[in-house]
């Protein structure tokens, strides 16, 4: 058995009966509505609870949630810039790891989060994530992917979808908008050989909630990928951000899997996939697209799709 | 009472480090700070520094790794150059303004391009307006001692800022010098634990490094900078008392027969012991020269400067980076103007560029600048690269 098959051998979980009351992340922040980032960000603090200390990449959820002298913490928070968090977390965690060594202070207990978006992520902290994962902190990041750089104005990033429109990717007589495929940020992540990563939605937050306690639990780095719907970017509308994201999952967009100790997990079989197309009408930020086009993206998610049960080892 | 010890500085910097009961170093290899982390990072495998020793893939990373670090209430030492300072410059700006007491040796050395690995003060000067509290070493023993007055300062409640400690690569960070290492007991008499007043913890939770709107950046920017203007007497107070324990007395401005002197050099770091010895060869000529040498930089000790400095009709100014002003001031002999301009006595200053990307600078360049600085009669004269080849 692996580290992370290990340490979560003996997890119960969270379900609707269960579900922690505390509030790390607290009301009163300043994120649009129907953002997905805080949505999936305060699950995610739910259950963790509040023996956390967290670092955050800028992004939306550092702007919304502290600006001075106000704070949405109720949690130990730290902001440093927009590409290091992933460092700024590694330094804090080998500082804890140094002094209740040394006997300076006595809290071994403490999780260590990172966030950033996908921007922070996938592209400018991609060195910092890759560093810290490579060398072993005892952390966990969360991706928060609203799959463009939403904070500073709808721009494209790595993590945009192909054809979404954006204000770096914008449609016109020669662009369909964004001319390159979805980074796949989780398979990096993997391929650092972390005893853990796993994508996950707020629109299924038991799931999400139950993905990050295990990854609390786990020693090292943990890597979560969270789907995070953004109404302002994507053209949605606020109320219907969570439909927009349950839709996501079951049209095979983004699909819910864990990695244990390498080993691809399926979190739930897509049995009766919706078209993507029903999914791209949702937002309007793909309306340009025509059939052709749709007809390629939904042949790519097959693909991507097939691809993933493999791994998984399920049947087709 | 320490031992006497014969090695590289760099290597006696570690020890320092070490002696210092560090909690966390992160470090990226550049040229020629490595012997620095390197021996450190021997030290952690040996089992002679209980550490985490972090060997980042930046020294962007590694400023980082240093907040975080530090935030979370753990003593953190770094050491970088050149390129790499320039790499994690932005992050130095976040460290001071967040009150962190990082502790940061730089091994001075040129910035690109031409790349060059060899010393001068390009980096001590990019990194002028951190925000940090920097001081400058001559020697080995002043590396060690600055060091652990580094500590000393940082930490002080009443100041809380990072301090790094500069010495010139190669020329000083790669010799092998006689220095007096104090003990452990002594270090430790000197230094106390580190006690943040503020710390990342659950137990007691607080926001670092929040969104500052426009009501309120001014007002962090100024208290920043009270803290800086503060620490100066907090800085000389450690310095009396690293004196009072270790019989070795330091200020921000060093003097070298500068009472009677008609002319006085101006410099920093190591270049200055090249100065004394021009200093007493003039002397023998019986000419009435001087040297001032700025052991603090920032912040900048303009009074004591000046004091130092107000008696002579010339001065030499050294500055050991281009800076591209397209004017006529290096940024040494811009500071050193600006302290004179409120007062009655306005000596004639010669600014002379020295020593780039490692060019040696002689007795003789020396003996070269003083002569100019005398004879010119007292006309502005914009600076002069010395030691450029036709």
């Amino acid at each position: 058995m692996g580290i992370a098959a290990e340490a979560i051998k003996d997890f119960k979980g969270f379900n609707l009966k269960n579900m922690p009351e505390v509030e790390p992340l607290s009301p009163g922040h300043r994120a649009c509505q129907g953002c997905g980032e805080i949505l999936a960000l305060r699950q995610a603090m739910k259950a963790l609870g509040n023996n956390v200390i967290v670092c955050s990449s800028t992004g939306c959820m550092e702007i919304v949630t502290s600006p001075f002298p106000q704070t949405a913490w109720n949690v130990p928070w730290i902001h440093v810039a927009f590409e290091n968090t992933s460092a700024v977390v590694a330094g804090v965690e080998a500082a804890y790891k140094a002094m209740n060594r040394k006997g300076i202070i006595n809290q071994p207990d403490v999780t260590f989060l990172a966030y950033g978006g996908d921007g922070s992520t996938a592209d400018i902290g991609i060195q910092a994530l890759s560093g810290a994962m490579e060398r072993g902190h005892n952390f966990i990041y969360i991706c928060l992917d609203n799959e463009a750089y939403m904070n500073t104005g709808i721009q494209r990033s790595s993590s945009t979808p192909w054809g979404a429109a954006t204000t770096t990717s914008p449609v016109g007589k020669k662009s369909k908008g964004q001319s390159t495929w979805k980074k796949d940020m989780p398979g990096i992540a993997v391929a650092h050989n972390i005893p853990y990563v796993a994508t996950a939605s707020p629109a299924f937050p038991v799931d999400l909630m139950n993905k990050v306690k295990k990854a609390s639990m786990i020693p090292g780095p943990a890597y979560l990928h969270f789907y995070s719907p953004c109404p302002t970017g994507w053209r949605c509308g606020g109320e219907e951000s969570v439909a927009v994201a349950r839709m996501a999952v079951q049209s095979k967009v983004f699909p819910l899997y864990e990695v244990i100790d390498g080993q691809y997990v399926l979190s739930r079989k897509v049995a009766k996939p919706k078209p993507v197309a029903d999914y791209l009408k949702m937002q309007r930020r793909f309306r340009h697209l025509t059939e052709t086009d749709i007809q390629m993206i939904q042949e790519r998610i097959d693909a991507d799709y097939a691809e993933l049960l493999k791994k998984c080892g399920v049947e087709a | 009472m320490g031992k006497r010890i014969g090695v590289e500085v760099s290597i006696a910097a570690a020890e320092a480090v070490a002696l210092a009961n560090v909690d966390v170093i992160a470090a990226y290899p550049i040229t020629p700070q490595t012997h620095i982390v390197e021996h450190l990072s021997e030290l952690v495998a040996d089992g002679h520094l209980d550490a985490e020793f972090i060997p980042v893939e930046s020294e962007h990373s590694a400023m980082s790794c240093c907040i975080g670090s530090s935030a979370a209430g753990a003593r953190t030492f770094t050491a970088t150059s050149s390129q790499g300072y320039a790499l994690m410059s932005e992050i130095c700006y976040i460290a001071s303004s967040m009150r962190l007491p990082i502790v940061m040796t730089v091994a001075n050395r040129a910035l690109s391009a031409p790349i060059s690995i060899w010393n001068d003060h390009a980096d001590l000067m990019m990194s002028r307006d951190t925000g940090w509290i920097q001081t400058i070493a001559e020697n080995g023993q002043e590396v060690i001692d600055l060091t652990f007055h580094a500590f000393k300062v940082a930490e002080d409640h009443r100041v809380l800022l990072p301090v790094q400690v500069n010495l010139d690569g190669f020329t000083l960070s790669h010799m092998i010098e006689p220095m007096n290492m104090p003990d452990k007991a002594e270090v430790d008499a000197y230094l106390p634990p580190y006690k943040p007043v503020l710390r990342l913890d659950p137990s007691k939770p607080v926001t670092f490094g929040p969104v500052g709107m426009p009501d309120i950046y001014t007002e962090a920017k100024m208290a920043q900078d009270q803290a800086l203007r503060n620490s100066k007497a907090v800085i000389i107070e450690a310095w009396k008392e690293f004196g009072d324990k270790f019989g070795r007395y330091y200020k921000p401005v060093e003097t070298y027969k500068t009472e009677d002197a008609e002319t006085i050099i101006i410099s920093m770091g190591s270049i200055s012991e090249t100065a004394m010895t021009a200093v007493d060869h003039l002397r023998s000529q019986g000419k009435k020269v001087g040297l001032a040498r700025i052991r603090l930089w920032r912040p900048f000790p303009g009074p004591e400067l000046f004091d130092a400095v107000k008696g002579a009709k010339n001065l030499v100014v050294l500055d050991r980076a281009m800076n591209f002003s397209g004017g006529d001031s290096g940024i040494v002999a811009a500071e050193v103007k600006s302290i004179l301009f409120d007062q009655n006595h306005h000596p004639n200053v010669r600014n002379f560029f020295v020593g780039l990307g490692g060019r040696d600078v002689t007795v003789q360049n020396f003996e070269e600048m003083v002569e100019k600085a005398s004879t010119n009669g007292g006309k502005p004269v914009p600076y002069e690269i010395i030691n450029v080849r036709e």
